[in-house]
């Protein structure tokens, strides 16, 4: 019998705590693949976040470190700069990398860190029940925003990728979304890209996944991804942002 | 012997550096030395100062409140430590651009006019080097040619062609220490 | 004669020198008065040693940067004052959650908030008792002269190796800014250091011997929590029983005992010799180490039948002053001298201060 499919071996087997419909899962799976196929799992390693991907040390199957909120990049900094030979990773959600961890990253990206970042951006923060982040979008009811994010009282949602690819030592951004097969096939590519950017040894690397919450967003998975399409694809315009 | 130093003066003068020499020389001799600039604010622009012990016993306090010996570069050196010298310690006045005298008289003052003795010489810089020869004549801290060993470690190879200016300066100082008295 | 062995250095570059010595190849700092002199030489030197010196965006980041390169397996350190090391307080915890070795050096200076950047004892308490969330402990130095804090670095990182915790060098700005004479003679006390197995290096999950690795404090299961607080209290109490330091200086058969650490045990130590002349004999008690507190010297020297009294010196409001009164448990009366605003005791009030409590 042929195999035609078998589950990477740089994912572990423990059962994901992820919700049922969630992105994560795509992700994790899409940058263990891409560490595979690149044949670098042996000197991979994984920085995760605090968040929804807190736990992403169980399931990568390469060693790990869990980072403070929003610490990350600064983490993944220590780690490459004792190391250059590893290929370094963050794993961060909106709250974590767009919000608490704004300066990390941006001076990450400054200072041409030879990192790669996997940017998980769903609009809202989902380990804490769904309060709302800066990239929720205008409108959006949140836990935190009920009445609908006002751009008056907090501002507008945050686009990182785009910001980030003005910074003069990032050397690959690209947005992509896992809503549909064809743009999780573009997803896998554009993270297969971001790593070897590294391996290349060009500069930073980041790229800014769409993502969904069922959960928080209170819609089925279905919805969520017909809701992402709509709402979020036309304010975060997919596309690479910056490549030198 | 535990002699507690105070060098004074504004920013410029080479007060720390005074201070600095003296230590270093203290330690060729194996002595015990500990030498602490105030910092701060004041390091920028206003009055500098430092601490300077020099002992045959470890240094306890390197903070010195009761001084044996006081060099006052400029007039709020003067106003300012007078008050920390112990009865029969030495006050330093550089006499050029001090104009009021002391109001103690149970200490031994000696007045050198630095800055004319190194206008003579030819550069100005050097007054510190002058007052480092009076209070080294005066005190007989260390030995003066050690403070030429620690200026030449200051200045290293490069700068070694300034040793022949800086001995003449730390010569005149002492003679105007001695004039003094 | 002259000594050329010795050289004369400040003590933050004396302390930076000492790191490089004893192996330190990353220093991740950012700039605060009254400790810049320790990243200027560390950035002027690890360049020609092959090590790396990088300016972090902030004292939050540079902690965390000194969490990964920690938990890639190297001697790493980072320097800062006082309210720096309040930003790099979350990181240290997470140091020590995570069982990671690292140093960390706090010049103080005076407190609350922005303060002053003259020397201060303030941060006692954050050093020895916590400062970031959880029940963790750093192992802490406390100098009193520059040559001593040459000597501890080389300590200090073997400990923070052996144990696998954060250590700290608790100092004043003074002792960063003061010159003194030192030697760069001492040797490593031989330590036998165990190998980072567990540290991140890259995993070959066919041809690693060792098991994946995973730096982490996270236990979410209250067992599992447990577990590691058990680990790091066992290991508390070895610190406590093994590592302690602790200067005894005329207290035998003293009338009454100073107690003071790093530069304010060297002013008592000239109080002590005005004391004397004066036909008062007071004798020292110095903590080398603030944690773990020498508690049983500090009773025995204070317990002792010639003693009248025990008199605290600190540049703060009296915090070592509560480590010392839980040692002497009320057996002997113990007094405090000090202030929290940056301004130094000087020998002669510390000498008054005896003789009031004589009266």
């Amino acid at each position: 019998m042929e195999t035609v499919f078998k589950k990477t071996p740089v994912l572990t087997d423990a059962v994901m705590h992820y919700c049922p419909g969630c992105g994560h899962g795509i992700v994790h799976r899409l940058v263990a693949e891409a560490i595979d196929e690149l044949g670098v799992a042996n000197k991979a390693i994984a920085v995760v976040p605090v968040g929804c991907a807190v736990f992403a040390y169980r399931y990568f199957n390469i060693d790990s470190m869990e980072a403070a909120h929003g610490r990350a990049p600064a983490v993944a900094t220590g780690i490459k700069r004792v190391n250059p030979d590893n290929v370094v990773f963050t794993y961060q959600g909106d709250g974590d990398l767009a919000s608490i961890g704004t300066a990390e990253i941006v001076h990450a990206a400054h200072r041409g860190e030879k990192i790669t970042t996997i940017f998980i951006n769903n609009a809202i923060y989902g380990m804490t029940g769904g309060q709302m982040a800066p990239t929720t979008l205008v409108g959006q009811k949140t836990t935190t925003s009920p009445y609908g994010r006002d751009k008056e009282h907090c501002g507008s949602p945050i686009r990182i990728a785009e910001m980030l690819a003005t910074i003069e030592g990032s050397a690959y951004i690209e947005r992509v979304a896992v809503n549909s097969p064809g743009n999780i096939i573009k997803a896998k590519k554009a993270i297969k890209k971001a790593f070897e950017t590294q391996l290349a040894g060009k500069g930073f690397s980041l790229v800014e996944v769409l993502s969904n919450c069922p959960t928080n967003w209170g819609m089925s998975p279905a919805e969520s991804m017909k809701w992402l399409e709509e709402n979020m694809i036309p304010y975060y315009p997919l596309g690479v942002k910056k490549e030198v | 012997m535990l002699e507690q130093n105070i060098f004074a003066g504004f920013g410029g003068q080479g007060v720390l550096l005074m201070g600095q020499l003296l230590a270093y020389a203290g330690m060729l001799e194996d002595k015990e030395v500990s030498w602490l600039p105030s910092y701060g604010p004041e390091m920028r622009g206003g009055t500098a100062n430092c601490s300077v012990v020099v002992s045959d016993e470890p240094v306890a306090s390197p903070i010195v409140t009761q001084a044996t010996n006081v060099v006052a570069m400029n007039r709020p050196s003067l106003e300012k430590f007078e008050s920390a010298l112990l009865p029969g310690g030495n006050l330093f006045i550089n006499s050029s651009i001090i104009d009021i005298k002391p109001k103690r008289t149970d200490i031994n003052v000696y007045y050198v006019p630095c800055n004319d003795i190194a206008d003579g010489l030819g550069n100005p810089k050097v007054i510190n080097m002058v007052m480092l020869g009076a209070f080294v004549e005066v005190t007989k801290c260390v030995d003066v040619e050690n403070i030429v060993a620690a200026l030449s470690h200051k200045l290293g190879a490069k700068k070694a062609d300034l040793i022949p200016l800086n001995r003449e300066a730390l010569k005149k100082g002492a003679e105007a220490a001695r004039a003094t008295k | 004669m002259t000594n050329t062995k010795k050289q004369l250095m400040k003590g933050c570059e004396a302390i930076a020198e000492a790191a490089i010595q004893a192996g330190c190849r990353y220093f991740f700092g950012y700039p605060i008065t009254p400790q810049n002199d320790i990243p200027e030489y560390m950035a002027a030197q690890m360049p020609k040693v092959g090590g790396t010196y990088l300016q972090a965006e902030s004292e939050v980041a540079a902690i965390n940067m000194v969490y990964g390169a920690a938990g890639a397996g190297a001697r790493v350190m980072t320097s800062s004052s006082s309210p720096g090391i309040s930003l790099k307080s979350e990181g240290i915890s997470y140091v020590a959650g995570a069982e990671l070795p690292c140093f960390i050096v706090n010049m103080m200076r005076g407190g609350p908030g922005l303060g002053s950047i003259q020397a201060s004892q303030g941060d006692y308490f954050q050093a020895t008792k916590g400062g970031g969330h959880g029940d963790y402990k750093m192992v802490v130095y406390a100098p009193s002269s520059v040559q001593e804090a040459v000597d501890l670095v080389q300590e200090a990182f073997d400990v923070a190796d052996t144990y696998r915790i954060p250590v700290m060098m608790l100092a004043d700005g003074i002792i960063g800014q003061m010159m003194e004479p030192v030697e760069f003679t001492k040797k490593s006390e031989g330590r036998k250091l165990p190998e980072k197995t567990w540290a991140a290096t890259g995993w070959d999950r066919e041809k690693s011997t060792r098991e994946r690795a995973v730096i982490n404090s996270l236990y979410i299961e209250h067992e599992e929590l447990q577990e590691l607080n058990d680990r790091l209290q066992a290991r508390y109490k070895e610190i406590q029983e093994k590592e302690v330091k602790v200067e005894l200086y005329n207290t035998e058969g003293a009338e009454y005992i100073l107690c003071a650490y790093g530069t304010v045990a060297r002013i008592c130590k000239s109080a002590i010799a005005l004391a004397a002349k004066k036909g008062i004999k007071v004798g020292l008690v110095r903590p080398i180490t603030v944690w773990p507190f020498p508690t049983k010297q500090v009773h025995d020297a204070i317990a002792q039948k010639s003693v009248k009294g025990a008199l605290v010196v600190e540049i703060s409001a009296g915090q070592m002053l509560e480590d010392i009164k839980i040692a002497v448990n009320g057996e002997k009366p113990v007094d405090f001298l000090g202030k929290p605003g940056s301004i130094v005791p000087t020998a002669e009030e510390i000498l008054n201060k005896i003789i009031e409590l004589g009266r």
